[in-house]
């Protein structure tokens, strides 16, 4: 066994458990081992955590590549089951009560889908650039994500999405990671200026958006085609174009939507780029086109995706995020108390127990999602530095381990676990930070939950488990 | 190959990693390290100082009893948040609102304009000053109503309505006051006249502070740091005034009706024993929720009742002068007690002009010219030291005079303890050059002022402080009306002697005087039984109405133990009014009470209305 993985591991959990001490800490309370206290349950699950993980360990490696797929099924069908009977909390459907006991399959769901993908993606023949074993991978990944969604939790359904990571380290095009962050860009954008305009009735946003488009299309053309003669041609095509639809609008002839002028030259551009592919008998011409309407489709659906299918907070948080609405009191509350608990902490912090921030809970959820303001406000700078680079350590370690695995299965999971990880921890610290938009997801080992810490107990030592098998494993 | 290409995305993945983590720190730093307003905000989140108010000193008069108190006061307090199944109407009929008033009510403490620090999870104050009894039958439902507290503070108590211009009175600190003294905030309650003025530094005490806890909804959730921050409330200085409630409280009563002033000094210390400013009103009227309305009604009354007449009112100081006057002209040398004057029912200063005078044997001494009060004595002194060639010219002589009559105390402020103190009028040379022209005034052209009237102005104050001069035989203590402060020193003013310019020996004509006026002059019906009073009784003219009745005294003559100034506006003649009350004030200093066969004189004085004249 991995004994760095095993002790940050530890570690990590145990200042969680520290953490939620404090986070939790009432005036009222003092034991830190009192097990009707959230921290003193924490201490539980981590017990609990480590047997599950002893266990783990004494499991023939082999197994999980065999039960993966049982494993898989099962999990849909729990996550089926809570999407009809889970009762609602909070507005989410997750969680399954069994008599005392109250779960989230969720959180399982995640190392079941690793498993799966691991040993559908070790499978001799695979190739990720074949359309079909895309495919499948895609399905794998999105109907757990669905399901989840479907219990209203968005924020762990987002989790699925990491996956994308492991998928490039195994040899997914890059080009699909640059077009999401495309995508995400083109959609930030147009949210963000599409209600300010120009001139008379030109969005800035739209205008922005259009224009990226060309770069892209110009920039792939260079790197794909190395053609260097069609670039320059749509630059001043379109340069010429705009040029003149600018002046004829500053001078008041005809006021019209300069976009609507960067939608006909775009259309030009793909028929064009059509032209180019039937004529060189190459279909990345062609692709290459279709993204100029990929961005204009999906940039005039931006605003009705928006406003329909995402929920008022949602839409409310995105928008405090952005700095396009100021509201303290109201969405932008707990990222602001978060904000002042571990700016308050300053170098060394306030103090075990004596951050006023946390104690007197004015930020919401400071045990579960927001616990890392707890460590920012009592350990301050240095602490918050620690966590961090503990985190980091054990997600490099974690590729390192990846890295040596001899079978293509064991890398594989390796590589799910960096990726949900990473994401978990990105994301959460992001959020508290103030960085990334409010996604309630836990912060690995550290926020207080059972099912979270055991789920993600089990991922790593599965891991653990195939590491430690590795020489066996070819 | 294939390999090579997964280093490069592990690389990249890995690079991916370090630069979420740079990015994640220097965040941090932002945080962390260069803005301090994270920690203030942190700290005002968290951090409810909460006031500990102090009790106000307390305020006893000589003898130990207790004049001024604190009572606890009762604000309704309402929590927003927490009135569920709240049941309106019970509420309005206990606390005695009808039930527009409660929803207007509401509307005003919700609005945060006029409420800034409005949140529904605090207590807000809803009704303040709650009556005593009605706080009783709340605090036995306060149960059935959630979200209601009540907020004890206190508030200034009397135990007699007496003395209201003496004690002043207390009100919330306005935005002057806030900008001129840190101290107070918003709500603070500070004295705004009188003692409760002078002293206030005194009496407030030092406020407290407890530093509480507070959490997201403002619930104060403990204690910080086992209170080793909080600063513990120092309650204010106890004062012991000089006054004697039963001198006072009969004073008082005697000036019923009557606009004026009483003010009575122990000569030995310069403590003031009564402060009476007429008309008076019941202190207690300034405190409690009816104050704005009782205010109002008192501020607009036609008499001036605010005004603080022992020492704001400038009176013509009339005969009650001469005394003073004859001091001067016998330091100076222009009389000897034997120089005598002639009087024709009046002195002619000038061919066909004189100041008249009443019948009386003549000529006279100075002893029976101040028992008489003959007019024409003093403007014969006193124009014969103006025009005398003692002096190079007549400023040199004035200025003489004036610098006589401020070391008397005239003049200038005495200093009392009393906020608002008018100085008087004694008026120099240069204020006659300015009106007259340098040579354009002699001796006859200010002939007035001999007699305490023309230029010369003084407050009741300052006529009771030459009274207790001439007790004294030329020294004073500046009056004061508080006598101690527990745990605190008087003032050096008010423990210093002050001596006159005039010799000791020459008091001795000026009593002799003040004594005959008793035996057989204008002040006859002072006389007590038993007790050698000296006196001497004054007459101001006035521009509207009868003239002010005035009227200084002290007693005994051998050992004064008390100095009487009473002043009786539109009281007609010295010795009408003045001078009876003046004679029931000294019996009942002197002897504790008002004998019997001396009743008749009481009744007088009660059913005396001296206020059917109203001034302008």
């Amino acid at each position: 066994m991995d004994w760095w993985t095993f002790s940050l591991y530890v570690i990590l959990a145990v200042f969680g458990c520290i953490s939620i001490y404090g986070a939790s800490y009432d005036f009222d309370h003092t034991s830190f081992f009192d097990i009707s206290q959230r921290s003193g349950k924490q201490m539980v699950w981590l017990g609990m955590s480590l047997c599950i993980g002893v266990l783990i360990l004494h499991i023939e490696a082999n197994n999980f590549f065999s039960w993966s797929f049982f494993i898989y099924l099962a999990m849909m069908g729990v996550l089926l089951l809570t999407v009809v009977v889970a009762p609602e909390i909070k507005g989410s459907r997750s969680w399954l009560v069994i008599g005392p006991f109250s779960i989230q399959p969720a959180e399982f769901a995640k190392f079941a889908t690793c498993l799966v993908l691991s040993r559908f993606m070790s499978s001799y023949n695979f190739n990720i650039n074949h359309s079909r074993n895309a495919i499948i991978v895609a399905g794998i990944i999105l109907l757990p994500m669905m399901l989840v969604f479907f219990q209203n939790e968005t924020g762990t359904a987002l989790v699925f999405l990491s996956l994308m990571m492991m998928l490039y380290r195994e040899g997914m095009p890059g080009i699909i990671l640059f077009l999401m962050v495309c995508f995400a860009g083109f959609f930030l954008i147009g949210i963000r200026f599409g209600d300010i305009y120009f001139l008379t009735n030109t969005s800035w946003g739209q205008f922005a958006v259009l224009l990226i488009t060309l770069l892209v299309v110009c920039g792939m053309l260079l790197i794909y085609r190395k053609d260097h003669q069609t670039p320059k041609m749509l630059l001043t095509w379109n340069l010429v174009f705009l040029g003149v639809g600018v002046l004829v609008n500053v001078f008041g002839w005809w006021m019209f939507n300069i976009c609507y002028l960067q939608l006909i030259l775009l259309a030009l551009t793909f028929i064009y780029l059509a032209f180019q592919s039937l004529k060189t008998r190459s279909a990345v011409y062609l692709l290459i086109g279709f993204f100029t309407i990929a961005s204009a489709g999906f940039l005039y659906s931006t605003d009705y995706a928006f406003d329909e299918v995402l929920e008022p907070h949602q839409q409310i948080r995105i928008k405090v995020l952005l700095g396009m609405e100021d509201d303290p009191t109201g969405a932008g509350y707990n990222v602001n108390q978060s904000k002042i608990a571990i700016g308050s902490g300053g170098f060394f912090g306030k103090g075990f127990l004596n951050g006023t921030q946390t104690k007197l809970k004015y930020v919401p959820e400071q045990d579960t999602d927001f616990i890392f303001c707890t460590v920012g406000e009592e350990q301050g700078f240095v602490g918050s530095v620690i966590v961090l680079g503990l985190y980091i350590g054990l997600l490099l370690r974690l590729i390192t381990l990846a890295e040596r695995q001899q079978s293509a299965f064991s890398r594989i999971y390796g590589y799910c676990v960096v990726s949900i990880l990473f994401f978990h921890v990105f994301i959460n610290i992001g959020m508290v930070l103030g960085l990334l938009p409010v996604i309630g997801i836990p912060l690995p080992f550290f926020s207080y939950g059972g099912s979270s810490l055991w789920a993600f107990t089990i991922l790593l030592f599965i891991f653990l488990r195939l590491d430690a098998d590795r020489e066996q494993r070819r | 190959m294939q390999s090579l290409e997964n280093l490069r995305r592990k690389n990249i993945l890995t690079f991916i990693l370090l630069g979420v983590f740079v990015a994640f720190v220097l965040r941090l730093a932002s945080l962390q390290l260069f803005n301090n307003d994270y920690k203030t905000f942190a700290d005002s989140n968290a951090f409810f100082k909460k006031t500990i108010y102090p009790a106000r000193g307390l305020i006893f008069d000589r003898n130990g009893e207790l004049m001024v108190y604190n009572k606890p006061s009762y604000d309704v307090m309402l929590v927003m948040r927490e009135m569920i199944n709240f049941d309106t109407l019970d509420f309005c009929k206990t606390v005695g609102i009808t039930k527009q008033d409660f929803i207007q009510r509401i509307e005003e403490v919700k609005d945060r304009r006029r409420n800034p620090g409005y949140s529904s999870y605090t207590p807000q104050v809803f009704l303040s000053q709650l009556p005593v009894n009605t706080y009783g039958v709340l605090q036995e439902k306060l149960f059935r109503f959630k979200g209601v507290s009540v907020r004890s503070r206190t508030l200034r108590e009397y135990m007699q309505p007496v003395a209201a211009h003496a004690l002043g009175y207390v009100a919330e600190v306005n935005r002057r006051d806030m900008d001129e003294d840190p101290y107070y905030v918003m709500g603070d309650y500070s004295g705004r006249s009188g003692i409760e003025k002078q002293y206030e530094k005194d009496l407030r005490g030092i406020k407290g502070v407890e530093v509480l806890l507070r959490d997201a909804h403002g619930r104060v959730k403990g204690r910080y740091d086992e209170g080793k921050h909080d600063i513990k409330a120092m309650p204010g200085k106890d004062l012991t005034l000089s006054i004697d409630m039963e001198l006072q409280k009969y004073a008082e009563k005697l000036m019923v009706n009557k606009r004026g002033a009483v003010v009575a000094i122990e000569p030995k210390t310069g403590e003031i024993l009564a402060y009476v400013s007429a008309p008076t009103y019941d202190p207690g009227l300034l405190v409690g929720r009816n104050r704005a309305a009782n205010y109002k009604a008192l501020e607009s009354s036609p008499h001036k009742i605010f005004l603080n007449r022992p020492i704001q009112s400038n009176y013509p100081p009339g005969s009650t002068f001469k005394p003073a006057q004859a001091l001067v002209l016998l330091q100076e040398g222009i009389i000897v007690p034997n120089t005598i004057y002639s009087c024709f029912h009046g002195y002619y200063f000038a061919p066909g002009h004189k100041v008249g005078c009443h019948t009386h044997p003549s000529p006279l001494a100075l002893a029976p010219a101040i028992a008489n009060s003959c007019n024409a004595y003093f403007c014969a002194g006193y124009r014969a030291m103006m025009d005398s060639h003692k002096y190079p010219n007549i400023q040199e002589a004035m200025d003489t005079w004036k610098d006589y009559m401020v070391s008397l105390g005239y003049g200038y402020k005495l200093g009392v303890d009393l906020p608002y103190e008018k100085r008087g009028m004694i008026p120099n040379s240069k204020y006659y050059n300015k009106w007259y022209g340098k040579n354009g005034w002699r001796g006859a052209t200010i002939i007035s002022n001999a007699i305490g009237q023309g230029e010369v102005l003084a407050t009741p104050m300052q006529i009771a402080n030459l009274c207790a001069t001439i007790a004294n035989k030329g020294w004073f203590f500046t009056p004061h009306i508080v006598k101690k402060i527990k745990g605190g020193v008087l003032d050096t003013l008010y423990t210093k002697r002050h001596v006159t310019m005039i010799d000791s020996s020459n008091f001795k004509p000026v009593i002799e005087g003040m004594y005959e006026s008793v035996m057989h002059g204008t002040s006859v019906g002072v006389a007590v039984p038993g007790i050698n009073v000296c006196g001497k009784t004054g007459t101001a003219q006035n521009t509207g109405g009868k003239d002010h009745s005035i009227f200084m005294c002290f007693a005994p003559m051998e050992n004064p133990r008390i100095c009487l100034l009473v002043f009786v506006e539109n009281g007609g003649f010295g010795a009408s009014c003045a001078v009876p009350m003046a004679s029931l004030l000294l019996e009942k200093y002197l002897t504790g009470k008002i004998a019997d066969n001396r009743i008749w004189k009481e009744d007088i004085l009660l059913n005396q209305n001296l206020m059917q004249f109203v001034p302008r």
